[in-house]
């Protein structure tokens, strides 16, 4: 895009989504309810495991506005399954894993549905639910991920061959080797904890059958429309063309909606078995039992370091707590066995992996998808090591960090898709630098003195994070004209509030000399584009982006040949301009784009102009050849009471390097976003679970978000060192604010609380834990 | 419920952005489902229905509210606003352009019960600084902003209303 | 994620409320809404009756009657904390109520709701324990008072009989001249406490002790009054007896819960009361020979 004077791309363009929505205009699926419209309640069950002996619907099918009660049994009448397909049919996992749409034996977690309950309002169907009669039969639970590995313990589903999926190893060298001849060796116990994405508009699927045509329009908050097309379609067995989805206004995803889940499919199995409209609003008692979570590990690592902190090798196990099921695939637990080493030269690693079953609900990403979660085991050995050894932090990473001018870096690990990790730009010590200066990480121990000398406790934390962004394999673009002048951009990618449709029309525009308020951007419609991937990964503008570069050009190279035949001057004397094509420097000769729209649609029985084919529009599937890897690098100030174990964050810096900005207003809401999703994951968020995993937390009053009192203001700093992967230079951003986190602030408290020998080692950072080792009680 | 409870409707007329509305809910029906059901006003969102995400914040009576924690009836006499109710003509009030300036809003699901917080803070604390608007803002969950836009939004509208008044 | 159905009645009179009260059956009252609604709407509570105060407007105000102050049940909680008076003569009641739930919650809620519900972290009963407050209930059957701790009768348990209705909080207001201080953890600002701590002192001429209230909230079922403890500083002319009171908060019987072990609030108890005793003590030192 460097041809290009810049007039969109990099510009902080206030959004084109937001008058809408500040409103109240927006149109989210809660909103979409079609004349005659029956609401669903799901009857969940109350236990972790259970085998169901009977499901009595009588009462609640008599209760005044009920119109149904459904079980797996009525719903199999209309599903080529009731399984659900595995996400990520890739890798080799057991057979049977996947969850049911109503599940008609056993239930495996507390919160899976065994039925629904069709009436004419929510609250009639949930007085319905109330009705339902379940006779379970309680089976032994197993709660803790770790159990799973205790040979005897009790089986997670009936069905399960063995309580680990599967057991895989990641590494290369030659770490035994290496670990027993090291001059230092230092071992970790650590675990990072479940939580959940909350969105704080929940999931829901309006569904519409429509008897006589045959088709079902289904409306779903969803990350990833055309696979839910696919999926309603394979199983309730109808043509793909007869299913159309809509995502709507999406309010947030980050991991939540990035599955076709089982209520979506039984809602509209509902709607074909009924014939009309089912729509089915998840709650947040749902949300807290039913929507997936991300982050249960158990890690036991070593790392081994020569005398100045060289690092030589880092080996050890990890147990991923998959949940009851296994939707997708084993992408959480791969991504954190593969972001270990991060931006660190580790010349041996070795790591074996446990994909641990329990009776809890099931993981899969959340945003972050395993890299925060092996950031904060490799940040936690550094400070380990920076501790006995007494390097400072800072210099002990810097010893470490891969040079920038060893960039492309290839690990000899491989990403899911088999390709090898190539650290394709970025220079880490100059991020690590800038951020130092600006926190003055220098004068902190003379502020630490202070402070301690007036009974304060304060610390400084600090932590690399790298992540690996715009997976493929593709992601779809259209960019069309219409003789209006009009330009619409299709798009498989996903907006679920990150302005996706902004960025998209500034790059659209860019390419075709237009403005921004001549495009429309349509996303999540499968009817506006045959295929699409959609929104996870830090990957959309990178793939759509890209797809919707190419798109343009292809589109402006019509339109010049096209203008070129009709003003008589050759291609390279005219240019995209204002909506036309126009003679460089003779503005006045020109042809706007929509005439040339209009020609290009064809006049019956007259040529088309010479060798530009039909229709001023292109499609583009766009497919990366390799991860563009942002990187980021914080530092953060906390203050802990020592007496109550809060912690109280005082200050924060990021810097981040996403390659280039294409508008970077957008970009600092992200990264902002990025890093409070951390916080919550490092101070606030706990799924608490009993002994028989019986969820505990399952209000917004147990489970804490961060809120704004408890947030400092975020110093945001950019470097942008642009990729060469994709066509615009640029790299993902929506997770990478959230990766190391965790590690930062886990670093900060530890320093805060030096001298009482303190060290966090699982996240959030509990108070009473705090507490406990100040006062060196037993650690539970 | 004992089986003598039955869900009579009931017949409510309610003062809304100061547009009259009669409506007829059960008694059990919350103002923000009255407001998003009944009355077509699907600004008002609901986010945790049980008082914490404030998503649903309305005024009533020129005092915010949660939606979620009140009932329909219990409206009647009140003059409530909605988000829809801060730009009656469809142009954006300052506040809501502040919004749109800083880029004090993503996904947006979040945002009508923010604004309503903060027409009430703005109103009623015209010097507000950035720990009144955080303190205002507790009581609202945000998961993609990270609230620092949001905060600087309305400090912007602040400084603002300070500047024409 | 919708209330079960119930009917709801809107008296407009306090006679009127009570008469529904003593005719009805399962029936709940309804205040403010901001812990009863959040319950009906999960079917943690399923009346078949609902009688909202919200009309009777008898029952909101806040008076200055000399040695008292009333306030009414329905007093938003909004009010309390806007209120001049309350911050004159009452401020370890401002001081808690700011720490009350949010703007949204407080425009809304009403002390005697809050007081009803009695969650044990909830700092509204901590106040009126540490205050001795008076309770004026009433029914068809006529009215009583009982005091705080009677009213507080166990874990979210009051001394309401079924057709009774907290009308009235009855409040003595401590000399111009003394110290209180509200001071609670919680993990973020307005969320109800892990624990809290009430402390009041008030000085004679010769800076000594002559009264003083210790409470805990968020540690035993009902706030508790460290009763030992305030016996133990009357009569002392310095802190010196601060630490024993904390350890005594630091024994006491505390709530376990998954979250928070009873160890942990027992310390906090310890902890927080210190800081309480400490700022209200410089408080009253401060406020010495005010009227």
């Amino acid at each position: 895009m460097n041809e290009l004077t810049s007039r969109h791309v990099g510009k902080r363009v206030r959004r084109v989504e937001d008058p809408a929505l500040l409103r109240g205009a927006g149109r989210f699926v809660g909103d979409i309810e079609p004349p005659g419209t029956l609401h669903a309640a799901f009857v969940r069950s109350p236990y972790a495991h259970a085998l169901i002996n009977a499901i009595d619907v009588a009462a609640a099918a008599e209760m005044p506005g009920v119109i149904a009660v459904l079980t797996a049994v009525d719903l199999a009448k209309v599903l080529t399954t009731l399984r659900m397909p595995l996400g990520f049919p890739t890798t080799t996992l057991p057979p049977d894993i996947t969850p049911f749409v109503l599940t008609p034996e056993e239930v495996c977690y507390v919160g899976e549905a065994v039925a629904m309950v069709l009436a004419t309002s929510r609250y009639t169907a949930e007085d319905g639910a109330g009705a339902v009669l379940v006779d379970y039969e309680p089976l032994p639970v197993l709660a803790d991920c770790r159990d799973a590995l205790v040979a005897g313990s009790p089986k997670v589903r009936r069905e399960a061959v063995d309580n680990v999926l599967c057991q895989f190893k990641v590494g290369y060298g030659d770490c035994e080797g290496v670990l027993a001849t090291a001059p230092h060796v230092f071992k970790e116990r650590l675990h990072q904890h479940r939580g959940g994405a909350h969105p704080i508009e929940g999931r829901g699927v309006v569904a519409s059958f429509d008897r006589q045509e045959g088709t079902l329009s289904v409306w779903s908050s969803t990350q990833m429309a055309h696979e839910l097309q696919f999926t309603v379609a394979e199983m309730l067995g109808i043509q793909e063309q007869s299913v159309r989805v809509v995502a709507p206004d999406v309010g947030g995803g980050f991991g939540a909606k990035f599955l076709v889940y089982p209520e979506e499919i039984a809602i509209a199995a509902a709607s074909r078995l009924h014939g009309c409209t089912v729509k089915w609003i998840e709650d947040r008692a749902e949300h807290f039992v039913s929507a997936i979570q991300e982050r249960d590990q158990h890690w036991d690592v070593e790392i081994g370091v020569d005398d100045d902190g060289m690092i030589l090798g880092v080996r050890g196990r990890m147990i991923h707590d998959q949940g009851a099921y296994t939707p997708q695939g084993i992408n959480c637990a791969y991504n954190a066995a593969t972001a270990v080493t991060g931006p660190y030269v580790v010349p041996n690693y070795e790591l074996d992996v446990y994909v641990a079953q329990t009776n809890k609900v099931f993981t899969i990403p959340v945003r972050g998808a395993g890299y925060p979660e092996g950031t904060f085991v490799m940040e936690r050995l550094l400070d380990r090591v920076a501790r006995e050894l007494q390097i400072d932090r800072a210099l002990l990473r810097t010893r470490n960090l891969i040079p920038a001018d060893q960039m492309p870096y290839v690990k000899p690990l491989k990403n899911r898709a088999g390709h090898p990790i190539t650290l394709d730009s970025g220079d880490y010590l100059a991020c690590q630098s800038k951020v130092l200066e600006v926190i003055d990480y220098a004068g902190f121990a003379a502020r630490k003195a202070l402070a301690r000398e007036q009974g304060r406790h304060i610390g400084i934390g600090l932590a690399h994070g790298i992540k690996g962004t715009g997976r493929g394999p593709f992601e779809s673009a259209s960019v069309k004209i219409a003789p209006s002048g009009r330009i619409t951009v299709s798009t498989g990618a996903m907006a679920m509030g990150q302005g996706l449709e902004t960025a998209l029309a500034q790059i659209a525009a860019e390419a075709l000399g237009a403005s921004i308020e001549s495009i429309d951007v349509v996303s999540g419609d499968t009817a506006a584009i045959s295929m699409g991937i959609g929104g996870f990964a830090s990957r959309q503008t990178i793939t759509a982006g890209s797809s919707v570069l190419l798109a343009a050009r292809a589109v402006s190279d019509k339109a010049l040949k096209v203008a070129s035949q009709m003003l008589e001057v050759a291609a390279s004397d005219l240019v995209l301009r204002d909506g036309k094509v126009e003679v460089q420097g003779i503005p006045e000769m020109s042809v706007p784009l929509g005439k040339i729209a209009r020609l290009l649609r064809g006049i019956p029985g007259y040529d088309l102009p010479d060798g530009v084919g039909a229709g001023l529009e292109a499609t583009i599937h766009w497919e990366p050849d390799a991860m563009a890897y942002a990187n980021t690098f914080h530092a953060c100030e906390v203050e802990v009471d020592v007496e109550t174990g809060g912690v109280h964050l005082l200050r924060y810096v990021a810097m981040q390097d996403c390659g280039r900005l294409v508008n970077p207003l957008i970009v600092e809401g992200q990264i902002h976003g990025g890093i409070v999703h951390g916080i919550g994951n490092a101070l606030f968020e706990y799924m608490r679970y009993d002994e028989n995993a019986q969820p505990l937390s399952t209000t917004f009053a147990d489970y804490l978000l961060p809120t704004s009192t408890e947030i400092p203001p975020l110093e945001l700093l950019f470097m942008e060192s642009p990729t060469t992967s994709n066509p615009l230079g640029v790299k993902g951003v929506g997770e990478v604010g959230t990766l190391p986190v965790t590690s930062a602030i886990a670093s900060a408290v530890d320093d805060a609380l030096s001298e009482y020998g303190v060290r966090i080692a699982a996240v959030p950072i509990d108070p009473v834990r705090i507490v406990e080792q100040i006062e060196g009680r037993q650690y539970r | 419920m004992s089986s003598s409870t039955v869900s009579v409707g009931r017949t409510l007329t309610l003062s809304v952005n100061d547009k009259t509305y009669e409506t007829t809910v059960e008694s059990r029906t919350t103002l923000a489902d009255c407001l998003r059901n009944q009355l077509g006003l699907t600004g008002t969102h609901l986010g945790c229905e049980h008082g914490v995400c404030g998503a649903c914040t309305v005024l009533i009576d020129g005092r915010t509210a949660r939606g979620c924690l009140m009932l329909a009836a219990q409206a009647e006499g009140c003059a409530i606003t909605t988000v829809e109710g801060l730009s009656p003509t469809g142009e954006l009030q300052p506040l809501q352009q502040a919004f749109w300036d800083c880029h004090g809003l993503q996904c947006g699901f979040c945002t009508p019960g923010i604004l309503l917080t903060l027409t009430e803070l703005m109103r009623d604390d015209p010097q507000a600084d950035e720990k009144a608007v955080r303190l205002a803002l507790s009581g609202h969950l945000c998961r993609c902003t990270g609230y620092q836009n949001i905060v600087a939004a309305a400090l912007s509208a602040v400084e603002q209303l300070r500047e024409t008044s | 994620m919708k209330p079960s159905p119930f009917l709801l009645h809107i008296p407009q009179t306090l006679p009127k409320a009570l008469d529904l009260l003593a005719n009805l059956e399962n029936c709940r009252v309804i205040a403010g809404g901001q812990s009863l609604m959040p319950m009906l709407n999960m079917r943690l509570a399923a009346p078949d009756n609902l009688v909202d105060l919200n009309r009777i407007g008898e029952l909101g105000y806040i008076r200055d009657e000399g040695d008292e102050i009333t306030i009414g049940a329905m007093t938003r909680q909004r009010d309390i904390e806007y209120s001049d008076l309350i911050a004159q003569r009452l401020p370890l009641m401002k001081e808690a109520i700011l720490q009350v739930g949010h703007r949204q919650t407080r425009n809304r809620g009403t002390l005697g709701g809050s007081l009803c519900h009695l969650d044990p972290s909830a700092e509204m009963p901590t106040v009126m324990m540490a205050m001795g407050a008076k309770l004026v209930v009433q029914s068809v059957r006529g009215s009583r008072i009982l005091a705080m701790s009677e009213f507080a009768e166990g874990m979210m348990t009051t001394a309401l009989l079924p057709d009774e209705v907290l009308a009235q909080i009855r409040l003595r207001p401590w000399a111009p001249a003394h110290g209180s201080c509200f001071v609670e953890f919680a993990r973020r600002h307005g969320d109800f406490a892990v624990a809290s701590a009430a402390a009041m002192f008030e000085l004679d001429r010769n800076r000594r002790i002559v009264r003083v209230s210790l409470t805990l909230g968020g540690v035993a079922a009902t706030p508790w009054r460290v009763v030992d403890a305030e016996a133990a500083l009357v009569g002392q002319s310095d802190d010196t007896g601060f630490t024993q009171a904390a350890d005594a908060a630091q024994r006491c019987d505390a709530l376990d819960d998954p979250a928070f072990p009873s160890w942990y609030r027992q310390r906090l108890a310890g902890k927080l009361l210190r800081r309480a005793m400490d700022c209200a003590y410089r408080r009253a030192q401060a406020n010495q020979g005010k009227t």
